[in-house]
């Protein structure tokens, strides 16, 4: 354990009749050590009202350095926390320990979970391969398209054209959605929600023209037809989108077209 | 799948380490094949839903006469199905019911091939003998059904 944590003090916290004792069982995996994930065990005193990112923070800082994790933001708006917590994928920033352990005489009855996202490749304990996710990203032209020449001034839109779209300008990227879905754990040839979520955000923006294109592109073999509606996404979004109905919209919008 | 060497950002050759890294089935790349500008799913899509409500009839109606009404089970027999084929109406009852049924099963299986078949191989033989058998049991059916004979011994 090479990596330095912060030095110890014998000094007791001045008032800790706060703290409670939380065991967070961590899927740990570094390839460099050894072939096989193991859970590992930390008990903390920590604050019911903190985070589970502040409960990282306190391992990585003071029991174990290697402990591997992203975040940027700790504000829930970077997308980089995403991570499968007592089974379910949520943003460590924006789970408070309270709200998902049952804490008796200052005793969490029950460990905390923490492991990586699904479906995606595990790189070191917490840390996934995030490239085939941001590729069907990509793949979905996430950018304003648009025909002629630039306007000298700003693309004027009506608020109701405005709010036609707002719930999927909330994403961040944060692919809670997209490897909650079974259907992407099996095959990560499907684009996701959260492709389907940033091609909603576009194709249904009065201001774009590129919507005939990114409905061919959702209406292949991997689009929106491998949807199987399980509202996994909807239930994992840390910013509330309505997932599951903006993938139906981008359904409706294809077989309204056709017929 | 692949077994090309992983690179990471910093370019750390992962492959060159104890643990194997372990990639999720079938990632997508910049290389995974382009929009195939069909309407084939949507198409499949839709005519899950068709054929479900109109199996709601077909099956349950079926049920209901061939277990439940006048006498149960017991009843089917030869000179049962002799005597319903001898309408037209029933012919055709039947057919639709074996050609919806069998395309809509046919079409669900092949969704849950695409669910779970990791490797293509495995994907491609899964659908030919799905695919065999579905085209195999339609014919039968429909030539049963257009060439029963009543008076056969
Ligand atoms: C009784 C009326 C029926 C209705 C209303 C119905 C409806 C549906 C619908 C809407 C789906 C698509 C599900 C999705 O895309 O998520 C489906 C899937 C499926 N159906 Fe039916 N169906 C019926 C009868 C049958 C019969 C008789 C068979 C067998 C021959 C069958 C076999 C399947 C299979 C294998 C699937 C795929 C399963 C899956 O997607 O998880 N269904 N059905
Ligand atoms: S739709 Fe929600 S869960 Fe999916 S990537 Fe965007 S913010 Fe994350
Ligand atoms: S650290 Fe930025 S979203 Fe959680």
């Amino acid at each position: 354990m090479a990596t330095p944590t912060l030095e110890k003090t014998d000094e007791a916290p001045a008032d800790a009749g706060h703290l409670v004792t939380v065991t967070f069982r961590i899927r740990r995996f570094n390839p460099e050590e050894a072939p096989d994930a193991f859970w590992e065990d930390f008990e903390l005193r920590i604050d019911p009202k903190e985070r589970v990112l502040d409960a990282l923070h306190q391992i990585k800082w003071e029991q174990d350095g290697t402990l591997t994790f992203r975040r940027s933001c700790a504000h829930g708006i970077c997308g980089s926390d995403a991570m499968r917590i007592n089974g379910k994928n949520r943003l460590a920033c924006k789970t408070l320990i309270k709200d998902i352990t049952d804490i008796k005489d200052g005793v969490a009855a029950k460990p905390v979970t923490v492991e990586a996202i699904k479906g995606l490749t595990v790189l070191k304990d917490l840390v996934v391969d995030m490239d085939p996710f941001f590729q069907a990203y990509r793949d979905v032209m996430p950018f304003l398209i648009t025909s002629g020449n630039e306007p000298t001034r700003e693309r004027l839109q009506s608020s109701a054209d405005r709010e036609r779209f707002d719930d999927t300008t909330k994403c961040i990227l944060c692919a809670a959605c997209t490897s909650s879905c079974p259907v992407f754990w099996n095959d990560g040839q499907y684009f996701g929600p959260a492709a389907i979520v940033n091609a909603h955000r576009f194709i249904f923006d009065s201001r774009d023209e590129g919507g005939e294109q990114r409905l061919e592109i959702l209406n292949d073999r991997d689009g929106v037809w491998r949807c199987r509606t399980t509202f996994n996404c909807t239930d994992a979004c840390p910013r509330g989108i309505e997932v599951t109905k903006a993938i139906q919209e981008v359904k409706r919008a294809l077989i309204t077209r056709r017929f | 799948m692949s077994t090309e060497v992983f690179k990471v950002e910093d370019g750390t050759d992962y492959a060159a380490h104890p643990a194997p890294v372990i990639e999720p089935p079938r990632a997508r790349t910049a290389r995974t094949p382009k929009a195939t500008r069909t309407n084939f799913e949507l198409y499949g899509w839709l005519f899950m839903r068709v054929s479900g409500v109109l199996l709601v009839v077909l099956v349950l109606g079926h049920l209901l006469i061939q277990l439940v009404l006048e006498g149960g089970v017991s009843k089917v027999s030869f000179a049962f199905v002799a005597g319903r084929w001898a309408s037209p109406f029933w012919q055709a009852w039947d057919l639709i019911m074996l050609w919806l049924a069998m395309l809509h099963g046919a079409n669900g299986l092949r969704t849950i091939i695409n669910d779970y078949a990791e490797r293509d191989t495995t994907r491609f033989w899964l659908k030919m003998l799905l695919y065999t058998a579905t085209v195999f049991t339609v014919l039968l059916g429909t030539l049963v059904i257009f060439t029963f004979d009543p008076n056969i011994r």
